[in-house]
């Protein structure tokens, strides 16, 4: 990743990082957690403290007694040798546009993605996770609006490269922004160079027009 | 212990895991032997406003962890699990785990504990956080069915030895994290940890409660708060 971390000025929120280290939210928004981190030092360290509330929990909890012959059915685990899932964070793979986390759901770089139109020059993937909340990439050309929409739920939408504007404020690369039912916005790309972004969401969007609703029941946006 | 643990288990494992059973007398002290620092040093060099107690429990576990995974230490690996595994179980039952699957979950999340140990660096999580997200990530493949994604690794490559100083504060920090925890309004307590247990969500929360999402919200951002400012 060639990011330039001091530019990241858009960050997740407080319940985000709460919900990624209690691990409670759907696969698709971890997935945006995971590669926000993965670009931004900030939240990387709050979610160590995030997970260091999550550890106190857990020993604040009352005490429940294991089976009498835990420890050696433990043993046994241990010994058979079947279990042990590493929590392994995973290694830069070769340097790309996409972290770790993104390129695993990808399967591959920005070259390995399989673009569909859905209208108005913008492209996306589905990345296939639970079924709870959807992620998909999407590609805006630069200088291209997306329709204005408002939210039933919670978008999150994290830029990977070029930048889109909308109401609130501008959004550069490694930059989240967290919507929901309060925001109706219409993102633009920047001109210069095209928007790659990676966006999550736990409802459908509302768009404000006929044109992109009838769309929409055709390309699950 | 099982009344046939024959099959499953070599020969000189069930003796040595129940005589194991048995604490050391000379637990903290001598476990405390990590990277030829003894117990006194680390009293020493840390403790200021923890007693020494509280620092040398936090240390013992993180010896305990360094001598599963430096000598596959079966003593240290049955206090460990002494103490946490009734924990991690709790916290399963709490997400939403049946009896029976918390039971078995807690096992794997022990055995996962014992396999992972040489990613353990105590100066980055106190034990206590390594161990709940080890269970958290169970929680969430196995009540869950997910895949987690994780952040990619700092690229800055091989890490030096961790420092000893470091992983000191580190604990410590932790054992003012759980204090001030404990000590939160209890209102403001049931929220943190029902936000962690996951038994519902903020808006769940809220339509529980019968109060607004927004105070909900800034409850909890409020709780979290007061931990900051305790922890200074």
């Amino acid at each position: 990743m060639m990011t330039d971390m001091k530019k990241i000025k858009h960050h997740l929120t407080e319940e985000l990082l709460m919900g990624y280290a209690a691990g409670t939210l759907p696969e698709a928004f971890n997935l945006v957690v995971a590669t926000h981190i993965s670009m931004c030092d900030e939240c990387r360290a709050a979610l160590a403290e995030y997970e260091a509330v999550g550890g106190e929990v857990m020993m604040g909890g009352d005490p429940i007694d294991l089976a009498e012959d835990a420890l050696a059915a433990t043993i046994a685990l241990i010994e058979n040798g079947n279990v042990g899932k590493p929590i392994v964070a995973p290694k830069p793979k070769v340097s790309g546009l996409f972290p770790t986390p993104l390129q695993e759901y990808v399967n591959g770089d920005l070259d390995a993605v399989k673009w569909r139109k859905i209208g108005g020059g913008v492209s996306q993937m589905i990345l296939n996770t639970s079924k709870e909340a959807t992620v998909r990439l999407l590609h805006i050309p630069a200088g291209t609006a997306v329709p204005d929409h408002g939210h039933h739920g919670t978008e999150l939408t994290l830029v990977l490269q070029g930048a889109f504007v909308d109401e609130t404020d501008r959004f550069g690369v490694g930059d989240v922004e967290v919507a929901n039912e309060d925001l109706n916005h219409t993102p633009v790309a920047e001109e210069g160079m095209d928007c790659i972004c990676l966006a999550a969401t736990d409802a459908p969007l509302k768009f404000n027009s006929l044109m992109p609703r009838i769309a929409q029941k055709f390309v699950r946006i | 212990m099982s009344s046939d643990p024959t099959p499953a288990m070599p020969r000189n494992n069930v003796m040595e895991v129940q005589t194991d059973l048995l604490p050391k007398t000379d637990a903290s002290d001598g476990a405390l032997a990590y990277k030829g620092l003894s117990a006194n040093e680390f009293r020493k060099s840390g403790a200021k406003k923890l007693t020494a107690e509280q620092t040398t429990k936090r240390m013992a576990w993180v010896a305990q962890v360094i001598a599963v995974r430096d000598d596959k230490d079966r003593s240290a690996f049955a206090e460990i699990f002494g103490y946490f595994a009734p924990r991690v179980k709790s916290f399963l039952i709490k997400s939403g785990a049946s009896p029976d699957l918390a039971e078995e979950c807690t096992q794997e999340v022990m055995a996962t504990l014992w396999n992972k140990a040489h990613m353990f660096d105590p100066t980055k999580a106190s034990v206590s956080t390594w161990i709940f997200t080890i269970a958290r990530n169970r929680k969430i493949d196995m009540l869950r069915k997910q895949k987690r994604p994780e952040p990619e690794d700092l690229p800055w490559g091989p890490e030096p030895e961790p420092d000893q100083a470091e992983a000191m504060g580190l604990q410590q920090e932790t054992e003012k994290l759980g204090e001030a925890l404990a000590t939160l309004p209890p209102e403001q307590r049931k929220l943190i940890e029902k936000a962690y247990f996951g038994e519902l969500s903020h808006s769940e929360i809220a339509a529980e409660t019968g109060l607004p999402l927004g105070t909900i919200k800034s409850r909890i951002r409020l709780a979290l708060e007061r931990l900051r400012h305790k922890m200074k």
